[in-house]
């Protein structure tokens, strides 16, 4: 029983110590995938412009939703004006990054490990390596920066559609006030306080996932059965990771607040 | 001595965590020849080739390509020598998110700031010596088993490789395939003036076209000698081989306890 | 897919990026009308600042003129100490007024600036003189029930 124990963790720390080198790895030959823009700029389009669709219409049904959940609560208590507070701090602050990271990581991240992945399983990783091209310069360097380049633009674009929605739902369709739905949420929402630190918290959680799914797919077993369960190693390990460094930023940065 | 010999490996032990896969290895491959290297499934041949492309690295002995040591070289050392090997693996590798024309051209525009003109012209013959240049626009996807690997081949001859290496260039394919991969084996071999090494379980096609043959069983070399010797050879394990008998050397059963014991109840699957 | 439209789509989705960001940075948030690009610094000393905090507005006539950079307390007069960053283009007299508000009864705290009539203006770094501290809560009541004790045998 204790040397099972034992055992599974040695593996996974033998495992962590594998994915900070090849963190590492990547960051070395990423210059290349810089030298050679067309690659990143390629992974840009499958990681991010593929995702926009499910982002934008994700990110307006939220801020629909939290128009009128918000709506509800606030005109309890007479305060309906401050609706546009409402929806822009939750989306800013939290929902946008949090939620955009989860879509991505389920969207892109998981293609990008299946395709890695795939790319071991049928050798084609391997000929690279023999053709004298480096599969982390070629492969993973360009897949990891286009994730990371992807992110934080996805996360704005969904809170600003996010905001609209709420907008949609509060002024056009339930009737609050235009000019205090945005005076309030101009006057409450900080630029450096809210929306930089979800600019901030949303690069990290890019740079989080875009590494999950990477090693996860040059980490996976050659086999059809090592892919499928990289591909869902990626989904839950990105999930955990969003939401604990969700957890570990806010407390840092809004301590003060 | 040494020059005549394209690989040249030393007394080569390799083990994979505890498990020792090649055992004192020792074998030497002329410069312009075709080898074979065989020997039934599992039995470290795949090994083998990964050693010589320095992909893995030896627990013990030495791998000599072109003079080089192998295992002692950098990093850029080891690529700058792998461009000078092609290495078509046993299903092909090719990749598959680009087309039979860009997966020839990849090294070309890997390894060389040649010309768009000149690349087009040179994958074409290359295509062409496989016969598929009127294939190039298609998709691997596209391709039967026999084409995909011999797309593989038009790519890893893509640099005029000094070295080839083949991984099971003949598992999975019909007759027809065979005989045609078999014959671009040899023929590409000398029109390049290239070195062949084959690693493969299918005899009776391999004695068609090769100069020297390597027997390998348990990670050992049990026999070698050029096909006419090979086939008048009296050696068991080669008999066995080259008239693909069930059992042999080569036991039909996995090592297990006697039949009637587990059979009587004293099995070695009970549940303690 | 050519390179080229895969150019152009990965550079619409970048502009897209960049334009939602400059509107969660302008239209949302309130970069170019509170982060102001030159602020002053004024002290203001408070007996009690209540439920105050760094970031809190100051608003004069209800307008946001500026914020609270920084709060400290001072162990000589036992007075809080705060320090608020007033936005360049407005000037205040010197007698101007520091008030502690609440925004609606339970709201959030900000300091309110009461012009006076005063012809020369405060300059960086100076202290405004005039302050009324925040309005707490349990005090207002006790001293209503203390009103309250007072008036009683009156009304009976």
């Amino acid at each position: 029983m204790l040397t099972r124990l034992g055992h599974h963790v040695n593996g996974a720390l033998q495992r962590l110590g594998f994915a900070a080198r090849f963190f590492v790895m990547v960051l070395l030959w990423s210059s290349q995938s810089f030298r050679r823009l067309h690659l990143t700029i390629r992974e840009v389009y499958y990681a991010g412009f593929q995702s926009l669709l499910i982002i934008m219409v994700s990110g307006l049904f939220i801020g629909m939703v939290l128009g009128m959940q918000g709506y509800e609560t606030l005109q309890r208590y007479g305060s309906a004006d401050a609706l546009g507070v409402l929806v822009a701090l939750s989306l800013v602050r939290e929902l946008g990054p949090v939620v955009a990271a989860l879509l991505f990581a389920s969207r892109a991240g998981s293609s990008i490990t299946a395709e890695i992945g795939l790319m071991k399983a049928t050798e084609q990783l391997t000929a690279m390596d023999m053709m004298a091209v480096n599969p982390i310069a070629r492969v993973v360097a360009p897949r990891f920066w286009g994730g990371v380049i992807s992110m934080p633009l996805l996360a704005a674009l969904f809170s600003a559609t996010g905001v609209f929605g709420g907008y949609l739902i509060g002024v056009v369709f339930i009737g609050v006030d235009e000019g205090a739905f945005w005076s309030q949420m101009q006057a409450s929402v900080d630029f450096r306080y809210d929306v930089w630190s979800g600019i901030v918290k949303s690069f990290v959680f890019g740079i989080a996932v875009s590494l999950i799914a990477v090693f996860e797919g040059y980490d996976a077993q050659p086999t059809a059965e090592g892919v499928s369960s990289s591909i869902k190693g990626t989904v839950v390990k990105s999930a955990l990771a969003i939401l604990s460094l969700d957890f570990v930023l806010t407390s840092f940065m809004f301590r003060e607040a | 001595m040494a020059a005549d010999h394209l690989v040249e490996i030393r007394d080569l032990d390799f083990a994979y965590e505890d498990r020792l896969i090649l055992n004192g290895i020792s074998l030497q491959i002329p410069r312009g020849k075709v080898v074979a290297i065989m020997g039934g499934s599992g039995c470290g041949k795949t090994t083998l080739l990964r050693l010589i492309g320095g992909q893995l690295r030896p627990s013990r002995g030495e791998v000599l390509v072109d003079g080089q040591a192998v295992q002692r070289l950098r990093n850029d050392e080891l690529y700058a020598l792998r461009r000078r090997m092609g290495m078509l693996f046993q299903f092909g590798a090719l990749f598959t998110d680009i087309s039979v024309f860009e997966n020839v051209a990849y090294q070309m525009r890997e390894h060389t700031d040649l010309p768009e003109e000149l690349i087009r012209d040179m994958v074409l013959m290359k295509l062409n010596a496989v016969g598929l240049r009127g294939a190039h626009h298609l998709m691997p996807a596209e391709l039967s088993g026999g084409m995909a690997r011999r797309v593989a081949l038009a790519r890893a001859i893509a640099l005029d490789p000094m070295l080839i290496m083949y991984d099971e260039p003949f598992a999975g394919l019909d007759p027809i395939s065979l005989g045609v991969i078999g014959h671009l084996i040899r023929s590409l071999n000398d029109a390049l003036g290239a070195t062949t090494i084959m690693v493969t379980h299918d005899i009776q096609e391999s004695l068609l076209i090769v100069d020297f043959i390597y027997f390998m069983s348990e990670g050992k070399i049990v026999a070698l000698g050029t096909p006419d010797e090979i086939r008048a050879s009296k050696h068991p394990f080669v008999h066995q081989f080259v008239f693909a008998e069930a059992d042999g050397p080569v036991p039909f059963h996995y090592p297990a306890a006697p039949l009637v014991r587990e059979l009587l109840g004293k099995s070695a699957y009970a549940q303690p | 897919m050519s390179r080229k439209l895969l150019d152009l789509w990965v550079g619409i989705f970048v502009a897209m990026g960049f334009a939602s960001l400059l509107f969660l940075a302008l239209k949302v948030g309130n970069l170019a009308a509170a982060n102001f690009s030159e602020t002053y610094p004024l002290t203001a000393k408070f007996v009690n600042i209540g439920g105050l905090k760094v970031r809190a507005p100051v608003k004069s006539a209800g307008v946001v003129v500026g914020r609270v950079a920084d709060i400290r307390f001072d162990p000589e007069t036992y007075e809080a100490v705060v320090t608020i960053n007033i936005d360049g283009r407005y000037h205040f007299p010197k007698d101007t007024f520091a008030l502690i508000l609440t925004a609606g009864l339970l709201g959030e705290q900000y300091i309110g600036l009461d012009p006076g009539g005063d012809a020369a203006m405060l300059k960086a770094g100076e202290v405004i003189a005039k302050t009324q501290s925040a309005v707490v809560l349990e005090k207002l009541i006790s001293q209503f029930m203390f009103n309250k004790a007072s008036e009683g045998p009156v009304e009976k």
